[in-house]
């Protein structure tokens, strides 16, 4: 579902050209559970933005869907994101003025689905992450686990084919990272693909397959 | 993205931003109510000078001793006075066919008394057509009514606030009362509340036009007012009294005759021009407020730049965050006009009620222009920074915190 052939990403920093990921090939499967895992400094976000369009290479072709994805218009690689994939971030990137519920129907809004839809599709996610009381709530009124649980809802309410998690554990204690995981895995089981970067040994192991990246380069790929 | 589900995003970015909201909203309303208030000012100034002028009627001549500069021909001899003006000149206008009334006038200021009581007084020495002419009310006794104007028959016609402070709750009418070194009898009292060309009518003498001269030892009239019959016949009627002077003074154009509507007209030109200049002003501060917008807009992009890369990592296009923003400075500048215009009408209605002989009132142009530019600058100035919104990368924008 998703080839990489060549995928390079070089950054630009005074005269100094930095490879932050080069020659990258990879293809992932549908459904599929990937963790990708390497030292700090060594590409992996840049991987995950480029997988997941928010970033473009430098160089290498990126067929996404059997589609060429590399030299799409940015109002066509908007379309992408917004039907086929879901982030989750580390700072969980909620809107702070609005309320849980909100933050979760914002894609739709943007999608221009109508308000009736939107409600039914929010409190279903709502209830699927255990938070149905929650939805009137802001932000600041959760704490971190549920805010990163609204952050999942939020993915997965377009029902995308990919999720895309960057540390999504990062900034939690254990045992709210450890819900946060569950629910991640318990949509890869309803097939949705899942991409989770960590820096913890435990999280990636429970993945079925297992990139590991050093210097910008897939160092090993291990499948189970 | 709807258009309801813009404002509400908008009304939401509004409500959580709530002391820059408020400090745009400031900024424009006070641009947009100094607009409103300063040319309702003007405005209601240039109506009053045309009120009162078009209560005199639009067929008026007034001649006035002395050449008009703008007539042309080689200015006066040094030292040379203007031939005078006199009562005969005025009694020949009368003559002029398609004149329908002439009121000479004389002009001059001298104590009147009844009694120890006195006071300083404008007299005004006319003719019975002047009442006509100025559209006077008498709410006692009669107006001047020599059959001669040459006569220096002693009347005279006072103002009520005249009548007050001469004799208080006494009868006035019949009696008779001391102006300057002469008597004169009480033969009418004007109504209240008349105005000529912001002059109040309360507080003036009327005397026959004789009677003034003689008093205030002059040969030559302030002025004539001549009503000619229609106004199409004023061009006409106008130099038929030039040729009638002339003939009188020995070949000498040395009067000026203008046209009660060109006066009007000269006036209500500068009084338009000074309510444009005044509303330009006011605009200043409206450009103001439109580089504040766009000051605070910037801010707020920079503000705002995780929840951008959001917006664009949740599938939003380019097109629809520049919306986004430009909805913002949109709305705030609009509730900003429509508060300063509120602010405005009511500042208006404050002055009005303080000078109610003006008709104080903001024209329906310049809070459409006020409006219409507190929109433009700020959808002008909110572009610039919903352009930078939408060109951030969102990866950049995103690992910022
Ligand atoms: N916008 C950028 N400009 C310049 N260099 C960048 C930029 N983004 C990333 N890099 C560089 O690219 C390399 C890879 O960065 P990346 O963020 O992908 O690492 P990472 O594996 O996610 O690290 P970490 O585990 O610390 O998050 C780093 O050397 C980084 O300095
Ligand atoms: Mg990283």
């Amino acid at each position: 579902m998703i080839r990489l052939q060549g995928i390079s990403r070089e950054f630009l920093v005074g005269d100094q050209t930095i490879q932050a990921i080069r020659h990258i090939d990879l293809s992932l499967d549908a459904g599929e559970y990937v963790a990708i895992m390497g030292p700090s400094g060594s590409g992996k976000s840049t991987l995950l933005n480029v997988i997941g369009l928010l970033d473009r290479p430098t160089a290498g072709t990126y067929l996404f869907t059997e589609q060429d994805v590399t030299h799409l218009s940015d109002n066509e690689i908007s379309q992408v994101r917004q039907s086929k994939i879901g982030f989750v971030f580390q700072f969980f990137h909620l809107v702070p003025r609005l309320t849980a519920a909100d933050n979760i129907a914002l894609p739709m809004t943007l999608a221009g689905i109508p308000p009736a839809v939107r409600r039914e599709r929010v409190s279903e996610v709502l209830e699927s992450i255990g938070l149905s009381d929650r939805g009137h709530h802001r932000p600041d009124q959760l704490s971190g686990g549920q805010r990163q649980r609204v952050a999942i809802a939020r993915a997965t309410v377009m029902n995308p084919s990919v999720i895309l998690a960057d540390e999504p554990t990062g900034n939690l204690d254990s045992k709210s990272g450890q819900d946060v995981l569950r629910i991640l895995e318990g949509l890869n089981d309803r097939g949705i693909m899942l991409l989770v970067v960590t820096h913890d040994l435990e999280i990636g192991a429970r993945a079925r397959r297992r990139l590991r990246i050093v210097d910008g380069a897939i160092e090993s790929d291990l499948k189970q | 993205m709807t258009i309801r589900d813009v404002i509400a995003f908008t009304i939401r970015s509004l409500q959580g931003f709530r002391v820059r909201t408020i400090l745009m909203l400031m900024a424009m309303a006070i641009g947009v109510a100094a607009v409103v208030m300063l040319t309702a000012l003007g405005d209601g100034a240039r109506r009053f000078v045309a009120e009162q002028f078009s209560a005199l009627g639009t067929n008026l001549l007034i001649v006035l001793p002395g050449r008009s500069e703008t007539t042309g021909g080689p200015p006066p001899l040094l030292g040379e006075t203007p031939r005078d003006l006199t009562l005969d000149d005025a009694l020949e206008l009368k003559r002029i066919p398609g004149v329908r009334r002439v009121a000479p006038v004389s002009l001059g200021n001298a104590e009147i008394s009844v009694g120890a009581r006195n006071r300083e007084v404008l007299i005004v020495g006319t003719s019975g057509d002047y009442r006509r002419i100025r559209k006077l009310n008498i709410s006692r006794g009669r107006f001047l009514e020599t059959p001669d104007p040459r006569r220096m028959s002693p009347e005279c016609v006072i103002g009520t606030e005249v009548r007050t402070q001469l004799f208080g709750v006494q009868a006035a009418l019949g009696q008779w009362l001391r102006l300057g070194d002469r008597r004169c009898r009480v033969v009418g009292i004007l109504g209240t509340e008349q105005h000529s060309l912001g002059l109040s009518m309360d507080e003036i003498v009327l005397v026959p036009v004789a009677l003034a001269m003689a008093m205030f030892n002059k040969e030559s009239l302030f002025r004539v007012l001549v009503e000619a019959g229609s106004r199409d016949r004023l061009d006409q009627t106008q130099k038929a009294i030039l040729n009638v002077i002339r003939a009188r003074h020995e070949g000498e154009d040395d009067v000026t005759v203008i046209a009660q509507d060109a006066v009007l007209a000269t006036f209500d030109n500068i009084l338009r021009a000074l309510t444009y200049a005044v509303a330009g002003i006011a605009a200043i501060a409206l450009a103001v407020a439109g580089v504040l917008i766009m000051n605070i807009m910037l801010i707020a992009v920079t503000q705002r730049t995780a929840e951008i890369g959001l917006l664009k990592a949740l599938g939003a296009r380019p097109r629809q965050i520049t919306l986004l923003f430009l909805s913002e400075a949109a709305t705030l500048s609009m509730s900003g006009a429509v508060v300063g215009w509120m602010i405005g009408e009511f500042g208006a209605w404050v002055m009005a009620r303080a000078y109610p002989a003006v008709p104080i009132g903001a024209p329906v142009w310049a809070v459409l222009a006020a409006l219409g530019v507190a929109l433009g600058t700020g959808v002008l100035f909110g572009i610039m920074p919903a352009m930078r919104a939408a060109k951030l990368d969102p990866v950049a924008a995103l690992s910022r915190r």
